[in-house]
């Protein structure tokens, strides 16, 4: 080959590259450079345009378990009278606000009682310097109310996107260790949820919690301390995909903006305030990442807002943060590989959305989960369930139950006990390993493959075995799942077929092989007809009481349902 | 509780009672792999590796004894008081005075400290610099493998086709904890297992035989099935090996570090042929109260490098009364080191280079390394400068301590690094050979020449369906798609030429349904 032939063929490879294979020039967003794909995802040309497909089960279940922590049966029921608007209007709409955590901790055999808040009064107005102890208990408590609200029913995204701000804008409890400004930074959450961006940035800048958790409450003008004006620009805002880049002394400036932020440790309140003699008041000259904007230096009372105020302006009016936070949403409700395609089809335009309504947050998601994106087949059973939606959903989809018998130290004994866990699984709730939150929704490549290891694996086959079983373990009594009411609950429980199709919707994340139906029909039908299941049902349904009839049927379907849930397709959303 | 009490508590410390009943607990099975396992005690060469995350601070760590007064003014909010230290024999250091175990190992000769390490343009995020660490990328590079990962890779090349297997039944590397770390990732797969307490297994029920489809879905499907199967074969293998081993010495309750070398200790023991180990020993980003206000010789720097020490002395003392410390050396890794100059929450911030610890019998021992330059006048933004680039120090453990090739280092590191002296000389005896595990497995793909300027083939075997044959580059990149068509059973060659390809490390990725294998191939 003569070289001139050979540049000539080095050239056509090229553009054969570029324009048949999109992943050759894959750039990774986070990490800020060209990259590979993990997983190449097939290529997703669907875009924001509205979805025009079938809207049936499949797609119900999908829109349903990416928004809501598992689905019931009732939940599909209630979606399969809507259209598709109808439906997500009705997951854009919060909830109610639950009543705040009170003390279910008092526990006189154990020497614990709160001095300030008698038992069963709600604590979030407690002091916060009182000794350590109850400050722990109270931590606990919080935890175990945020694991009830997960729990709870509601047919809205409002909880997961409570944690998908805490997530993203993460602190760590144990780190902070104060009930009542702990219970503050999850209000905020919720005030927010489904808010402003903008507006929630701006509250949690200046939160208890926060200034605690990355030393704001420190940063003064005579030692700046740069570690919350990092994050807000590196994980919370920004990221590193921008080039040029912001620079070390952007990180500076804003620390310098933010210096006087601090609690009042003399007010018995330990209130936030801002203490203008800590204050930087030279002026802040930024790179020309931002336009080389510069900060006036300010003094007095209010110089704390205005420049924080300004320093967001600043970070709010670059581009790059729209699209940060959309990235940051299409990873945690579609899929954790942005493509180029994606990144042009979906997500500039959903950042687009989001600066043309000043960072409000519902009409971002609105067109994510009317798209034809959303929708596309790619997108099914495409994720692998966090701890979250593994654990609390099938708690909820297989509708675990505490007993109502139960006063209030069983509930926290109970809820404190599946926050265990749950933590057992990867996600503390409250205690991400770090300010970066879990990092199965930031770390390449492997993203939410890092929930599924050799260490979790197992245990995550033990709990569901648990619940089908022996019940799932807390500290009063193991809690096991009712599978003769969950099957009832199904369409058509007296066809083995039927029923076993209801029950993967409801927990798998892709639909099963021939093969595999056939070896769930065999634990369920024990080589029999189907007929035998259809006759066998039908004399439980006219005879419950007869134990023999009962137990026929309850075993099958303990040994159905063990499989099921142990399939790799129980992992996937 | 007081708040360390609770931090105990968090669930990583708590302990779910077993729910194991008669349903759950299955026999273990018997299998020949097992019991040829139970027949060997021998291991090959071990490296422990810990992982001090979060930034250690180095200063604070091995204190540069000529530089004191600097240090008294540059950093008056965490200085330890000069007569609290605990100077090194010939040498111009000192540690922490929490490190008592650590001095009385370099006493020993079994502990060495080397200075000044880092890499070139020092990126100061947490989360990046990790990534640059752990995968051995320069600062401008983007890996999605790890160094581990290669080096596991280059020793058992058919991993994880028909594997555990008779030479190689355990785990080629084990972390303890949680979740998997890029350290361990393979180009194709996760070459490492995590696991919380090898007694504590679960047998999951297998799964009946139905190939994934084709889609995204299906490839995550895939990893999950494989991960499941890797929990039941190298559960019952590591359980069986926890119950064998054993361990003579105590381990402090309260030391998280230490319990987890206990197991470690025990697998070893027990005759475990897992080279690598890696474990979590975090909170080193101490911006603030690194040192308690009272007493600059306490407070959570200090927990931290006692619980490191302690831990680190432990298992030594223990691995020499179980007779096997001769085959264990360990080193540190810390993503970065911190400023010169402290601040005034009782802490430090982000900086860049710092010592680095390797421990061991075989370890040469004493402090490599001119001590770092304290200017007395130093500045908020002053950091110390690299003089050891970290690859250059876990290459040449691999080379020294696990006998690879130079030639093989350069390709698990992607470059050529100057070696330093690490190991006694003649101490890479490994019981295993390096042909047995390069033959371990089934060797799905083979690829010939793997170094060559153009002409590359490739041969691969087929069970009759699609395979899909690509290039990529150590990035993972897609480079060449060299096939994607049904092959009637059999082995089958594909030639294709790299000529065109800048000089460096690529992959040939083989797949097929479920199977998947990758071989290097250098454009020289």
């Amino acid at each position: 080959m003569n070289k001139s032939i050979k540049l000539k063929a080095q050239e056509d490879r090229k553009v054969f590259f570029e324009k048949f294979m999109p992943d050759y020039k894959r750039f990774d967003h986070e990490a800020n450079k060209i990259v590979a794909p993990f997983k190449v995802r097939a290529t997703v040309n669907a875009g924001l345009e509205p979805y025009a497909g079938p809207w049936g089960d499949q797609q119900i279940a999908h829109l349903l378990k990416r928004t809501l922590v598992g689905l019931t049966k009732e939940e599909l029921n209630t979606a399969k009278s809507m259209t598709r608007e109808q439906l997500v209007e009705l997951l854009l709409t919060p909830t109610q606000k639950p009543d705040p955590p009170v003390n279910d901790y008092n526990n006189p055999d154990e020497g614990i009682e709160d001095p300030e808040i008698p038992f069963g009064q709600p604590w979030i107005t407690g002091t916060n310097n009182i000794e350590s102890d109850v400050q722990g208990q109270r931590v606990v408590s919080l935890k175990a109310w945020w694991l009830k609200n997960l729990i709870t029913p509601s047919m809205s995204i409002h909880e997961k996107m409570i944690f998908f701000w805490h997530n993203h804008l993460a602190i760590e409890f144990w780190g902070v260790f104060s009930g009542t400004w702990l219970y503050e930074y999850l209000d905020k959450m919720r005030t927010h949820a489904l808010g402003n961006f903008k507006s929630l940035m701006r509250a949690i800048t200046i939160d208890r919690a926060m200034l605690i958790y990355l030393n704001g409450f420190l940063n003064n003008k005579f030692a700046p301390d740069e570690n919350f004006a990092r994050e807000l620009q590196e994980l919370f805002c920004i990221g590193k995909n921008a080039d040029p880049h912001y620079t070390e002394g952007d990180v500076q400036m804003a620390a310098k903006i933010l210096t006087g932020w601090t609690i009042n440790y003399d007010d018995p309140q330990m209130g936030r305030v801002f203490f203008p003699p800590w204050h930087d008041e030279s002026d802040k000259q930024f790179s020309s990442f931002y336009g080389n904007r510069l900060i006036r230096g300010r003094s007095g009372p209010g110089a704390g807002d205005a420049e924080l105020d300004e320093l967001l302006d600043m970070i709010f009016d670059h581009q790059e943060t729209a699209l940060f936070i959309c990235r940051k949403l299409y990873r945690f409700f579609v899929y954790t590989d942005i493509d180029p395609t994606t990144e042009i089809e979906v997500i500039e335009p959903l950042a687009q959305i989001m600066r043309d309504n000043n960072y409000e947050i519902t009409p971002v998601l609105r067109s994510l989960f009317n798209s034809a994106h959303f929708f596309d087949q790619a997108n099914y059973g495409v994720a692998i369930k966090s701890p979250m939606d593994f654990l609390l959903g099938l708690w909820r989809t297989l509708d675990l139950k505490i007993p109502e018998s139960y006063g209030l130290t069983e509930n926290f004994a109970v809820n404190v006990s599946t926050y265990y866990i749950m933590g057992g699984l990867g996600i503390e709730l409250g205690d991400p390993p770090n300010v970066a939150g879990f990092p199965a929704w930031y770390q390449l490549p492997s993203y939410d493959r890092l929930w599924i290891t050799t260490s979790t694996i197992a245990p995550r086959g033990l709990h569901t075995d648990s619940m089908v079983y022996w019940g799932l373990w807390n500290m009063i009594e193991p809690i096991t799942m009712d599978v003769l009411a969950f099957a009832k609950k199904m369409d058509n429980p007296e066809d083995p077929n039927a029923l076993i199709d209801e029950i993967l919707l409801l927990v798998h994340g892709i639909p099963l092989t021939e093969v595999q139906k056939q070896n769930l029909k065999n634990a369920l039908l024990t080589g029999q007809a189907d007929s035998y299941w259809t006759e066998a049902w039908n004399a439980y349904i006219n005879d419950p009481n007869d134990e023999m009839k009962r137990s026929n049927i309850e075993n099958r379907l303990k040994w159905t349902l063990q499989l099921i849930l142990q399939q790799a397709e129980c992992q996937l959303t | 509780m007081k708040r360390r009490d609770f931090l105990k508590n968090t669930t990583t410390g708590i302990v779910i009672p077993s729910v194991f009943g008669s349903m759950g607990l299955k026999a273990l099975s018997s299998s020949p792999l097992v019991s040829a396992l139970m027949g060997s005690v021998e291991t090959d060469n071990v490296l422990v590796l810990i992982n001090l995350s979060g930034g250690n601070d180095g200063l604070n760590t091995v204190i540069p004894l000529n530089y004191l007064s600097e240090l008294n003014k540059v950093r008056p909010h965490v200085i330890l008081p000069d007569d609290s230290l605990l100077p090194l024999n010939n040498s111009e250091v000192a540690l922490h005075p929490a490190m008592t175990g650590f001095r009385d190992l370099y006493n020993e000769g079994r502990l060495q400290i080397i200075q000044n390490v880092g890499y070139p343009d020092q990126d100061f995020s947490h989360f990046r610099s990790t990534d640059i660490w752990l995968s051995g990328a320069d600062a401008d590079q983007v890996l999605n493998t790890g160094w581990a990962g290669r080096y596991a890779e280059n020793e058992y090349p058919n991993y994880p086709a028909d594997y555990p297997n008779e030479t190689v039944p355990d785990p080629l590397a084990l972390e303890i904890g949680y979740s998997s770390s890029l350290l361990f990732q393979g180009s194709v797969t996760p070459m490492g297992m995590v696991i919380q307490d090898p007694d504590d297994f679960y047998e999951l029920i297998e799964e009946v035989d139905s190939p994934a489809p084709g889609t995204n879905a299906g490839e995550q499907l895939e990893y999950i099935r494989l991960i499941k199967r890797q929990s039941n074969a190298y559960g019952t293998v590591l359980k069986n090996t926890s119950e064998k081993g054993t361990n003579a010495v105590e381990y402090d309750e309260d030391n998280t570090l230490a319990q987890m070398l206990k197991i470690v200790a025990r697998l070893i023991s027990g005759g475990l042929k897992t080279r690598l180990y890696l474990i979590e020993h975090g909170g080193f980003d101490t911006h603030d109260s690194q040192v308690d206000g009272s007493d600059h010789t306490q407070g959570e720097h200090a927990t931290l490098l006692a619980q490191l020490s302690d831990a680190v002395h432990t298992f030594m003392r223990d691995l020499d009364a179980l007779g096997i410390s001769d085959r264990v050396s360990g080193a540190t890794i810390s993503e970065f080191g911190r400023r010169i100059i402290s601040n005034a929450s009782l802490g430090t911030d982000h900086g860049a280079a710092a010592p680095l610890f390797l421990f061991g019998n075989h370890v040469s021992g004493g402090v490599v390394g001119d001590n770092p330059e304290i200017p007395d006048d130093a500045m908020y933004d002053d950091n110390l400068e690299w003089k050891v680039d970290f690859r250059a120090v876990y290459a040449s453990l691999f080379s020294q301590w696990f006998c690879v090739p130079q030639d093989d280092i350069s390709q698990i590191f992607l470059n050529n690094f100057d070696p330093i002296s690490i190991i006694k000389t003649d101490q890479c005896k490994m019981t295993s050979t390096r042909e047995d595990t390069q033959r371990a497995g089934k060797e799905l793909l083979s690829v010939f020449p793997n170094r060559s300027f153009d002409l590359v083939s490739a041969e691969f075997e087929s069970d009759g369906d699609i395979v899909f044959l690509s290039l990529k580059d150590v990035a993972g990149r897609n480079i060449k798609q060299l096939t994607r068509h049904k092959y009637a059973k059999g082995r089958h060659n594909i030639r294709f030429d790299i000529s065109d390809l800048a000089a460096g490390v690529y992959y040939i990725h083989f797949q097929q349904k479920n199977l998947r294998q990758a071989k290097p191939v250098i454009r020289l």
